[in-house]
């Protein structure tokens, strides 16, 4: 089949629980501008069980249509009937583009899929364009146009590779929690519900889950956070974490660390910003004692103002920082708190 | 029980990332390491060794250098080693490199394959789930815990807020996190015999089921338009002669000016 048969752009609306992930409108946000550039439309494809109710959602944030498949088979995630359902949706209604999260389930799900329907998958994407590849024409090549050029770190956030999918379609991206734009919901918006269901028949693929353990957190998530005030490993200890935690609520932000501190066992993993933590892009990230490493700024580089204190003067943060102060965390930070007090209500 | 490890030869990044005066990374000035999820994924069979009883072969794809982490892993306790290598495997993205180590695996008994989650040079996480959809054998990727059941795995998996207990009827793949356990040291002995063992050495023709069309550059779906270092955001202001008070007020003054109080 030719590739030009493949039409539209599909996104994986990983709902939990029956609740929607937040990557799946931010995946929404960014499949609306493809599809501009393409002329063409947004898909969501919604899985789970007794989920229908979800659709609304999905079109307040940019789908056009919404394919739910409904089943008891996908009420827990697991791999084999999630990537059937999906690998099913792809060689029925060929989409041109397909982008799934790269959370823990869709970086689980988008390999075992991209395999099935033998297309390749760039994991992780951050930018996503659509351009002509070759960048540039080259004699004795054909230049392609309206191809998804998908934009990646790779080691560690040093190097940034742009890769194209020009000969296979879909062309799949896992894409990075956090750096796509949902767009504000359109109250009342609908889209067109189209409900398929490929069959599930249980195979040596289909693992028993015999237990589910949530683990119970009450911290906000820092992704959604707007001002994030984040330690490392120049905090010194646990106990010290506390003057951050002062300046946080002084000024209405969220704690956040470095993986240094997640190391030591100062603070819970799911705080942790970088490469192998989450990416952050609040309005105001302070950066105190923390070095600022690759791999932790490729975690939250794209925040608006960075604030970073920190008592050595060559330490990278600085080179990316928008306001930095050479000094003592534990002298500048009280103090900062205490100011803070005196116009913030 | 028989039990493949899937493990890469990657550049160590943790001694700091080396840098040609072009910009480029300087492969050449880092030490080569055996990737840590690939490592834990070993000690998870090794241990596994231990307790039940089994053996394990070391599978890697790459360069002929490669050999010295099948080696390495063979000192730590693991028995065979077999390093698929050959030219025309260069290249090669995520799915031309799961294909060539399902082909290679299409020529061993195993009763369990593991691999790391993800490589920390490329670090996409694809390659374990795409073995296994190669082989059409059931996946669990982000393994805590491992255990064996009698025909089945047990496998702790980790999700954002919560971890599943998973049970797999063998045969299987789970990838490992680097977190999942501390891997052994090589051991005097082990390193001795290691230097003498014999690695099996497959090229090209040895990769069973595997059509030409899906190997190396040519056959990897995904093609670089692009690669460059990082484009960093420029330096800001930075005060290395405030005291703790000018420091504050330099910072409620920038705060005050871009409206965030």
């Amino acid at each position: 089949m030719g590739l030009e048969e493949y039409k539209g752009v599909y996104v994986f609306a990983q709902q939990v629980d029956n609740e929607l992930s937040g990557i799946a409108f931010e995946l929404l946000g960014k499949a609306k501008e493809l599809a501009k550039d393409l002329n063409t439309d947004v898909t969501a494809i919604l899985l789970g069980s007794g989920i229908k109710g979800l659709a609304d959602q999905l079109a307040e944030y940019g789908a056009d249509k919404v394919i739910v498949v409904d089943d008891p088979e996908l009420k827990e995630y697991r791999t084999e009937p999630y990537a059937h359902a999906v690998s099913s949706v792809i060689n029925e209604y060929k989409p041109e583009i397909v982008l799934v999260g790269a959370t823990a389930i869709g970086r689980d799900l988008g390999p075992r899929v991209s395999a099935r329907v033998a297309t390749g998958l760039t994991a992780d994407c951050t930018v996503l364009e659509i351009g002509d590849f070759p960048l540039n024409p080259i004699p004795g090549q054909e230049q392609k146009h309206n191809q998804l050029l998908m934009t990646r770190p790779a080691f560690g956030g040093n190097t940034i590779a742009t890769i194209a999918c020009p000969d296979n379609r879909p062309q799949m991206a896992t894409v990075r929690p956090g750096v796509m734009q949902k767009i504000d919901p359109v109250q009342g918006a609908k889209a067109e519900v189209i409900e398929y269901n490929p069959g599930f028949t249980p195979n040596n693929k289909y693992v028993e889950i015999m237990e589910v353990v949530k683990e119970i957190s009450n911290t906000v998530d820092i992704m959604d956070a707007k001002i994030l005030v984040s330690g490392g490993r120049g905090v010194g200890s646990k106990e010290n974490f506390q003057i951050l935690q002062d300046l946080a609520d002084a000024i209405g932000g969220t704690v956040s660390c470095s993986r240094a501190v997640v190391d030591n066992g100062w603070m819970p993993k799911e705080l942790q910003v970088g490469q192998t933590g989450k990416t952050v892009r609040p309005n105001v990230y302070f950066a105190i004692g923390i070095s600022g490493a690759i791999q932790h700024a490729a975690g939250m580089e794209e925040s608006d103002i960075i604030v970073a204190i920190n008592k050595d003067e060559t330490a990278p943060i600085f080179d990316i920082a928008d306001y930095g102060v050479v000094g003592d965390l534990n002298k500048i930070v009280p103090k900062l708190t205490e100011e803070l007090k005196k116009v913030v209500k | 029980m028989k039990i493949v490890v899937c493990v890469k030869q990657v550049p160590d990044t943790k001694g700091g990332v080396k840098f040609n005066p072009d910009g480029t990374l300087d492969r050449g000035a880092m030490l080569a390491i055996m990737n840590p999820d690939d490592k834990a994924g070993l000690e998870a069979a090794l241990r596994l060794k231990d307790e039940y009883g089994a053996e394990v072969t070391v599978v890697t794809m790459g360069l002929p250098k490669a050999e010295e982490v099948l080696r390495e892993a063979m000192a730590m306790g693991a028995d065979k080693g077999i390093l698929v290598t050959d030219r025309v495997l260069g290249g090669a993205d995520t799915w031309a490199t799961s294909t060539t180590l399902a082909g290679a695996l299409r020529n061993i008994d195993y009763d369990l394959i593991i691999t790391g989650r993800q490589a920390i040079d490329g670090d996409t996480a694809q390659v374990g789930p795409q073995i296994s959809e190669h082989l059409d054998l059931p996946v669990i990727s982000y393994a805590k815990d491992i255990k064996i059941d009698g025909d089945s795995v047990i496998v702790e998996r980790q999700y954002d807020d919560r971890y599943h207990v998973l049970k797999a009827k063998m045969p299987c793949l789970v990838t490992a996190l680097s977190e999942l356990n501390e891997p052994r040291y090589m051991t005097p002995g082990g390193i001795f015999d290691a230097y003498d063992a014999e690695i099996t050495v497959w090229g090209r023709k040895d990769l069973k089921d595997v059509d030409d069309s899906n190997l190396g550059l040519a056959g990897s779906p995904t093609k670089i338009a692009k690669a460059s270092d990082k484009v960093r955001k420029g330096a800001g202001e930075v005060k290395t002669d405030l005291d703790a008070d000018g420091a504050v007020s330099y910072i409620m003054g920038k705060l005050k000016e871009k409206h965030v109080i």
